[in-house]
């Protein structure tokens, strides 16, 4: 059993997905939507020990070794995204009950967690992949649920802004799999660890390097990288705020990992290095992304919109990251992908609490919410600070490291420049929490449920484990750290 | 008790405070006696912590490693030991402040005051007693966090506006400066542990030390060194013992104190002369405090007056810190005891002046001596202190401070300092002369025949404080033997 624990992280919510139309009532759906991500939350722990304990795992699907067959490939990185993952995925579900059938018209809700369940599994499987195709595979599937959970917002804009992710995401989607054809072509194999070894015969070839181009540009679209996130702001602005959530805390990191998957796994770096100015390119863009995206948000009067752009902002830092092109560079990014996967799930949760009562997250609507939902407001107030990176959360964490990783190759700007960006976030943060504390609530906002004006209790336990978890893993921070650190090596050891 | 325990107790013990103060939300009498005991209890250990230290018993403490080689720790050491005595002698003082001053005043959300005010009192603690530089930066975060909603607590436009500033002014450069220098110093030196002597390495070139020192002096936001210093005056929309307490003593002291640490065990006081930026970073001090005095000298608004006096005041221990000779750096930790106790009395007076005529305005207070004669008699002392005259205890800092400068040829600096002086005396000491000697002029600006003394709380508070500053001029030694403890 064990030993068939990767495919079954991926078969797991794919089965269940289509096993939710047999359901009747969305009380059961949505159980059994929570048990099969729970399941793929515990395998996803179970394969991060065996990796740490034993290694990179290697799956054969059906027994057909590598060229032939389909691998599935875990080593620390992927189970490392596979956790971080599972675990949102699950946590968002288990307080989604209430909100979804809140903001949803009953038949849409078994359909929304149909597409819950597909999304989840075609991001387990982008991640578990070993083989390019499959990759390509899933992300359509992942992306075919994401599109249908952004279109069932109950704003009929909801409509729009999926149809213009649908267009930039198969765009992106194309991209990818041009490049894979093109490597196919070069190579013959789709393996990624052939391709790893193949690559560096032909890497003198327009072909491989127009291949990885197009792979770069597709991943970024999809990864909603300055200036390729025009889809993402309205996407997350219209979506239920449960599918908002979700998807902030694990799609977009997803496609990061495939970043890093394919220029370092598979490109090799020292290929792109010699080639591409990218380390300038990529850190250029990153910091244009930290200051467009946040001052952007600093305009913004519908707080989903303004987080969303946040969140453009914080994958800028994350390319920086990456642009840095180092170990410290990689762990830094790695670290921030886990830390604003814990921020942005817990503001966007928090955020579904506000829609709860107040149908939509305007600035007015935050007007005397520490007094009204003092619980959501401390909720906002947490998720803010992390976002800021104030020390003892783990925006700080992700800070000092990217930080140091700046310093390191003695880039005295761009540190200055990196915290420069978190002043922005500063002055977001606050236009959010000002009018809870210190604008009176107005007396004629629709009070949906009796007199009890905080959130359901189910939603409120949701979004403080995952405010707890911003303070807990930004005091004892073995677990991302420690990952963040040996996966970094890893993918810099092949290299050197 | 063990020392370690004792250690603990500093910033636990508020913390506790913390829970008990919300549980007993609905009952004041016993909620304000919940802060009232555990500054007590604060103190009693501070004071114990002293006697073991003095006889020489140290200790390092470590809660846990955040990073790899970056931990929560907490050491004894002079500098810090005397920073926490005089925050711990002078809580319990302002709690029992606070009690009379806020009930008079009748303040809405009392329990929420005293909750932040027990966190912010914890952060002080783990300031004073950190035993690396990354420990005492995330205290001074929360230092920064803890006190906005004491700032904010009126919850107006102006406050929220006051608010607005402190904030960003504190948060944005301790992120901006502060922080890139702390990281740097990491990337750098490899530790971040306070050692006497320095931490960076000899072949360090001068113009990274110079970069960072000024990162460090401008970061430091807390220390109010101009430009950075506009977030003070704008924390005076706060209650007084807030303003009181907080930007008279903990925060902007846990500022100045930031600043020595580094100066002495970052940076090392053999460094500190050779770089070529401290001499520039020593004239804006100088800078500082003149300004700072002059535009005291025109605030009519007495809280005001006093948080530019407290401008120029922090700029004399950044002063002597940048100096840095064993003079000056025993000046500038004295003088953050004896500035302590001379500026919350004054703002004890302003408080108690509120709360008893809701006057606010200097020139409103003219024949206020002869309703409210102990308030005033405390505020005339409180002056003297603050200016440097005998009988109060801001004279034995000032004698060093000076003597110092003089020590390292800066005899500019000299002269600031008499300058200020004499600024202090045009600012200050006509408040209570005219209080006693100037007719209550007959316009509806003077008393009404009704006034009387403050809440007898509030009284009791201030006239311990006068004392305190009388009572350092006639025995200064314990504070000063700590004082000269801390260089080499």
């Amino acid at each position: 059993m064990l030993t068939h624990l990767p495919i079954l992280q991926v078969i797991v919510p794919l089965l269940a997905a289509p096993l939710c139309l047999m359901l009747d009532g969305s009380r059961f759906v949505w159980a059994f939507a929570l048990l099969a991500s729970l399941l793929a939350g515990v395998i996803s722990g179970l394969l991060l020990w065996q990796v740490e304990t034993g290694g990179t795992l290697s799956y054969a699907l059906g027994g057909w070794q590598a060229p032939i067959g389909i691998e599935y490939r875990i080593d620390l990185l992927s189970a490392y995204l596979l956790l971080i993952v599972s675990a949102m995925g699950t946590l968002v579900l288990l307080g989604a009950y209430r909100s979804v059938n809140k903001e949803l018209a009953a038949g849409a809700r078994t359909y929304f967690y149909v597409a819950y369940l597909l999304c989840l599994a075609g991001l387990l499987g982008i991640v578990a992949a070993g083989d390019a195709f499959n990759v390509f595979v899933f992300l359509e599937i992942s992306s075919l649920g994401s599109y249908i959970l952004i279109s069932l917002g109950r704003d009929r804009r909801a409509l729009w802004a999926a149809f213009q992710y649908l267009v930039v995401g198969t765009i992106g989607a194309t991209f990818i799999l041009i490049g894979v054809g093109f490597l196919y072509a070069m190579t013959g194999t789709l393996n990624m660890m052939d391709l790893a070894q193949r690559i560096p015969s032909v890497s003198e070839s327009t072909t491989v390097l127009v291949a990885f181009t197009f792979l770069v540009v597709g991943v970024c679209l999809k990864l909603a990288m300055f200036p390729l996130h025009v889809w993402l702001p309205n996407a997350y602005a219209f979506a239920p705020s449960i599918a908002t959530a979700f998807l902030a805390a694990s799609a977009t990191k997803v496609a990061v990992y495939l970043l890093f998957r394919f220029s370092f796994g598979v490109f090799g770096v020292a290929l792109t290095e010699s080639i591409l100015p990218l380390q300038e390119v990529f850190i250029g863009l990153g910091l244009a992304g930290v200051f467009v995206a946040s001052l952007v948000a600093i305009s913004q009067h519908n707080i989903k919109r303004m987080l969303a752009y946040s969140s453009v902002a914080q994958i800028g830092y994350m390319i920086i990251g990456y642009g840095l092109d180092s170990q410290a560079g990689t762990t830094a990014a790695l670290l921030h992908l886990f830390n604003h996967a814990l921020m942005k799930a817990a503001l966007f949760m928090a955020l579904a609490a506000v829609v709860y009562h107040h149908g939509s997250v305007l600035l007015k609507d935050l007007a005397g919410l520490g007094t009204t939902m003092p619980w959501t407001a401390a909720a906002l107030v947490g998720g803010g600070l992390s976002l800021i990176g104030v020390p003892l959360t783990v925006g700080f964490i992700s800070k000092w490291y990217l930080v140091q990783a700046a310093l390191e190759q003695d880039l005295w700007w761009l540190a200055l420049l990196i915290v420069v960006g978190s002043l922005l976030a500063i002055v977001y943060v606050w236009r959010m929490i000002e009018p809870m504390y210190f604008a009176p609530a107005s007396s004629d906002r629709p009070r949906s449920v009796g007199n009890t004006p905080e959130a359901p209790r189910s939603l409120l336990l949701v979004i403080w484990i995952l405010v707890a978890a911003n303070l807990y893993f930004g005091i004892d921070t073995r677990l991302p750290v420690g990952i963040a650190e040996a996966a970094a090596q890893q993918i810099f050891g092949v290299r050197f | 008790m063990s020392l370690g325990l004792l250690l603990h107790a500093t910033i636990v013990l508020p913390l506790l405070a913390l829970v008990g103060i919300l549980l007993l939300r609905d009952r004041p009498n016993l909620r304000d006696g919940v802060s009232l005991v555990a500054g007590v209890l604060v103190f009693a250990c501070v004071a114990t912590i002293y006697q073991r230290f003095t006889a020489g018993e140290r200790i390092e403490l470590t809660w846990f490693e955040i990073l790899p080689g970056l931990s929560l720790s907490f050491s004894l050491e002079a500098l810090g030991l005397l920073f926490a005595l005089v925050a711990g002698f002078l809580w319990p003082v302002t709690t029992l402040y606070a009690i009379g001053y806020m009930r008079g005043h009748g303040e809405a959300n009392q329990t929420r005051f005293y909750l932040f005010f027990a966190l912010a009192m914890a952060a002080v603690f783990a300031i004073a007693f950190s035993a690396n530089l990354f420990t005492l930066f995330i205290f001074y975060e929360v230092l920064t966090l803890s006190t906005y909603p004491l700032v904010t607590h009126a919850g107006t436009e102006k406050a929220r506006k006051g608010g607005r500033v402190y904030l960003g002014m504190l948060l944005g450069s301790s992120i901006l400066l502060l922080l890139l220098a702390i990281i740097a110093t990491w990337t750098l030196a490899g530790t971040l542990t306070f050692t006497a002597g320095g931490i960076f390495p000899d072949d360090t070139p001068a113009w990274v030390l110079s970069v960072l020192l000024a990162l460090f002096v401008f970061g430091i936001g807390k220390a109010a060194i101009m430009p950075v210093h506009r977030w003070l005056p704008a924390a005076m929309v706060a209650p007084t013992p807030v303003s009181a307490l907080l930007h008279a003593v903990a925060v902007v002291k846990a500022g100045v104190f930031t600043l020595l640490k580094v100066c002495v065990f970052v940076f090392g006081v053999d460094t500190l002369p050779t770089l070529p930026v401290t001499q520039w970073l020593i004239y804006l001090a100088g800078l500082t405090i003149v300004l700072a005095s002059l535009v005291a000298l025109y605030k009519d608004n007495l809280k005001a007056r006093l948080a530019y006096s407290t401008v120029a005041q922090l700029a004399y221990v950044t002063l002597g810190a940048l100096v840095a000779t064993e003079l000056a750096i025993a000046g500038s930790a004295l003088h953050i005891a004896m500035h302590a106790f001379g500026k919350i009395t004054l703002f004890f007076c302003a408080g108690a002046i509120m709360v008893a005529c809701h006057k606010t305005e200097v020139s409103q207070m003219q024949g206020l001596g002869r309703v409210m004669p102990v308030t005033m008699t405390a505020f005339l002392v409180a002056s003297l202190s603050i200016i440097g005259l005998p009988p109060a205890g801001g004279t034995w800092s000032k004698w060093l401070l000076i003597g110092g400068s003089l020590e390292a040829d800066q005899q500019l600096m000299v002269a600031v300092l008499i300058t200020s002086s004499l600024l202090n005396i045009a600012y200050l000491l006509p408040i209570p002369l005219r209080a006693f000697f100037g007719s209550a002029s007959d316009d509806g600006h003077g008393p009404e025949r009704s006034v009387r003394e403050a809440p007898l709380p509030a009284l009791i508070a201030l006239v311990i404080t006068a004392v305190m500053c009388v009572g350092l001029f006639a025995f200064p030694n314990a504070v000063f033997d700590l004082a000269q403890r801390i260089y080499g």
